[in-house]
């Protein structure tokens, strides 16, 4: 049965891995905003272009103006 | 007065690769249910097995494949690459890459269609695929991971949505999985040998047939769940922190699982019970992602009342539910020594193939094609019509095969007051579930009607409505330092300042190095019988069991005897591991459609099994096994012999330089040995024909324990 310990090595470091990545989400703030990313996906439809809204971001006073 | 201004980036998605995956998905939908309505039929009526590229031993494994790799494959890349561009805020990284990936699937599948009526097969399940094949895959695979993680890299939206991170354990896991269960010695272009044998290679097997359904049917329709399922009913899903939370837990907890398939088998007890508490643990991840689904649609359930598509997931998503709760159920050991082996486990496949797979990709395609084409669908009532038709098939699939499998398990264990089994005769069994096989075939026959509808409605949907190829899209870019710095560093360095997706990527490498250096040697130091009679096969046995993995017999018939009582009174001694260190590959089976085979050397004489190939029904009135015709015209090829021979004792078995020298030789006294048994018993064959191999193996099957006694 030595195949085993392939085995389960395999499925250590493909655990290991995933553990890494988990860790990586975790520090690099993937998890932070568990909210969000939900609403988010709904809008994120592409409209024609002549129809989108351009922002610009103001520094100063912190408002969204259209343009 | 400062203004700082985010130059939104203009870009565009590509629609067109989405396009070509999804009208890939329509057609080899259609014809791996094609197939599978064929098999099912010829489980109740033998006389549809048409010549021996339709005989059921070598399609069963062609609808196997197609609607896994054909039909949920290629909806898995149109959904992930619809997804990813969308969630990422990019266009998909490489048009040559997408292409490839494309076309080199399809190659795959094309060879994967003809290779299999023909015979060449690995025989491991939903591994069939010959080495060359592989190969591709691989290259294929590799494209796709390039492509997505390449899209990642360049992508817009810092966050990566919770479908991303189903599509990138899918990608990893696949990858690993087909490499570790592809280790194969060629011996020809279309024919090679497992490095493993025996009960490892069934560790193996299991292993990555378990986490096939795993990384390749689950984890990438949860993450195609979680984008498409709140798009279509616009709100967002029950709770993200759930969705996180159940992924890292599911892909944890799966990889453990597959020994549940070899219960009872001669896997040491301790791996059995590791599989099946795992396999118990699973319910938990598993359910919390089914609850997530169907608790997205709370307070939309009117919308489920008018929307088809909802419904389609609806029932998808109950049907997960289904399948996941009945999963650990069935990796419960005494479950199991009723389930094991019968269509019970098929009527599971099927819950989960036909409802979670089957009905979220048509969700999918309702959804996608219509906003991709700029139109809406043909026929509502179509889709509605769809919609019924397929649940209603998937309703007469599953009842009777519950039924048949719990039928079948019963009467195998069916002891007399008088303490001798009640149905002695296996196709007693067999008999008792023909009307049930008709049953599912109908159920098929429904849901494949149901596709047929789909693909009308989509075709007229695309023929009306105008593509958007490319899909003309304004994102800021991530405004981050280090990410505008990336772009202009070489992919290397990008790696380098992440340490955690260094380490991730160094363990691949490292994985794959030590795979390559110890597999084999491993093995080859493995094969130490400790059974002392038991003896590698004669080049005769060895052709004959080559002839045996090429018709698919496995498909039927397992070579594995349970431990228990029914089993040991109606086969004999129960399998020891010692018996199967020269099996390359092992040929357990995973279904008993007719009687285990691990004891049946010398029970009939040769006459017995020459007939019974001839006609079946001769030897056996009712039995639905096709007959094989060919073998008795065919000439066995012996130019390989040799070859097959040497390529063993390099796998460990211990033949000397004598034997392989003089394989042929050897071979074509034994055939002679038999055709003058045959001729005792007044049949005259030639004995160069392929049935006299066969004849070979199958009395030497179970036979060296028995030299023991």
């Amino acid at each position: 049965m030595e195949i085993i310990y392939i085995l389960i090595s395999i499925s250590f470091l493909l655990a290991l891995s995933f553990l890494a990545a988990f860790i990586w989400s975790v520090k690099s703030g993937q998890q932070n905003d568990l909210v969000t990313p939900a609403m988010r996906i709904l809008m994120e439809d592409s409209k024609p272009i002549s129809e989108k809204i351009n922002f610009k971001y103001e520094s100063r006073n912190d408002t969204i103006r259209k343009v | 007065m400062k203004v700082e201004t985010i130059q939104l980036e203009k870009f565009s998605y590509d629609n067109k690769i989405v396009r070509n995956f999804a009208v890939a998905t329509i057609i080899w939908g259609i014809v791996g249910m094609l197939v599978g309505v064929i098999i099912a039929t010829q489980l109740f009526e033998p006389a549809a097995n048409i010549t021996q590229y339709g005989s059921f031993g070598r399609i069963r494994p062609l609808h196997t494949n197609a609607v896994i790799f054909a039909f949920v494959g290629n909806a898995i890349f149109a959904g992930v690459y619809y997804s990813l561009q969308r969630l990422l805020k990019a266009r998909i990284f490489s048009g040559f890459l997408s292409k490839f990936h494309f076309w080199g699937w399809q190659t795959i599948i094309v060879l994967a269609a003809i290779t299999l009526p023909l015979g060449i097969t690995t025989s491991k399940e939903y591994a069939e695929l010959e080495w060359p094949i592989d190969l591709l895959i691989t290259l294929v695979w590799v494209a796709f991971g390039i492509n997505m993680f390449g899209t990642i890299v360049k992508r817009r939206e810092r966050h990566l949505y919770v479908a991303i991170w189903f599509y990138i354990a899918t990608f990893i896991t696949v990858a690993v999985l087909h490499l570790v269960n592809s280790f194969e010695l060629p011996i020809s272009f279309f024919k090679s040998y497992m490095v493993y044998a025996g009960v490892q290679d069934a560790l193996v097997q299991w292993w990555y047939g378990h986490n096939a359904v795993a990384f390749f049917l689950t984890t990438p329709y949860l993450g195609m769940m979680y984008y498409f399922l709140p798009k279509m009913a616009n709100r967002p899903v029950y709770s993200y922190r759930l969705s996180i939370l159940h992924f890292w837990a599911l892909i944890f907890i799966y990889i453990w699982a597959g020994p549940h398939h070899l219960l009872y088998s001669t896997l040491p007890d301790w791996a059995q019970s590791l599989g099946v508490v795992f396999s118990i643990m699973l319910i938990a991840p598993s359910w919390g992602g089914m609850i997530n689904g169907l608790l997205t649609l709370r307070g939309a359930w009117d919308q489920v009342r008018e929307n088809t598509i909802l419904k389609f997931m609806v029932v998808a998503l109950t049907g997960y539910g289904l399948a996941t709760f009945e999963g650990p159920m069935l990796s419960l050991k005494n479950i199991n020594a009723i389930a094991h082996f019968t269509d019970w486990v098929v009527a599971h496949v099927h819950v989960g193939a036909l409802a979670w797979n089957g009905f979220m990709t048509f969700a999918i395609l309702y959804w996608l094609i219509p906003r991709m084409f700029n139109t809406s669908i043909f026929s509502e009532k179509l889709v509605k019509i769809h919609f019924w038709i397929g649940t209603v098939g998937i309703a007469f699939y599953a009842i009777p095969m519950y039924i048949s499998g719990f039928t079948q398990g019963m009467m195998w264990k069916q002891f007399t007051p008088e303490g001798t089994l009640q149905y002695g005769n296996f196709l007693d069994t067999t008999l008792q579930l023909i009307p049930m096989h008709q049953m599912r075939a109908l159920g098929g026959t429904l849901y494949l009607i149901g596709a047929i509808i789909m693909g009308y409605n989509l075709f007229k949907t695309m023929f009306q409505g105008h593509l958007t190829e490319n899909e003309a899209v304004e994102a800021a870019p991530l405004q981050n330092l280090e990410e505008q710095e990336v772009k202009a560093l070489h992919w290397h360095s990008w790696l380098e300042r992440r340490p955690f997706q260094l380490l991730v990527a160094s363990l691949i490498a490292i994985l794959i190095g030590s795979l390559v250096e110890l597999i084999p040697t491993f093995m080859v130091k493995s094969n130490v019988p400790t059974i002392s009679s038991v003896q590698p096969y004669t080049p005769l046995e060895l052709e004959g069991r080559d002839i045996y993995i090429r018709e698919g017999c496995v498909s039927c018939h397992s070579q594995l005897v349970r431990p228990f009582r029914s089993e040991t009174e109606r086969y004999g001694e129960f399998s020891k591991s010692g018996e199967y260190v020269y099996d390359h590959p092992f040929l357990w089976g995973s279904k008993r459609t007719g009687p285990d085979l691990q004891r049946e050397g010398g029970k009939y004489p040769h006459s017995w099994h020459f007939n019974h190939m001839m006609d079946p029904s001769s030897m056996s009135p009712g039995s639905i096994m096709p007959s094989y015709p060919w073998l008795f015209e065919q000439n066995l090829n012996t130019s390989k012999t040799q070859d097959k021979i040497s390529a063993m004792k390099t796998l460990g078995v211990p033949y000397d330089a004598y034997q392989i020298k003089n394989a042929v030789k050897e071979l074509n006294t034994q055939a002679r040995e038999i055709q003058a048994k045959l001729a005792e018993e007044k049949i005259k064959i030639s004995p160069d024909k392929e049935i006299i191999a066969v004849i070979a193996y199958l009395q030497r099957l179970g036979t060296d324990i028995k030299k023991d006694q």
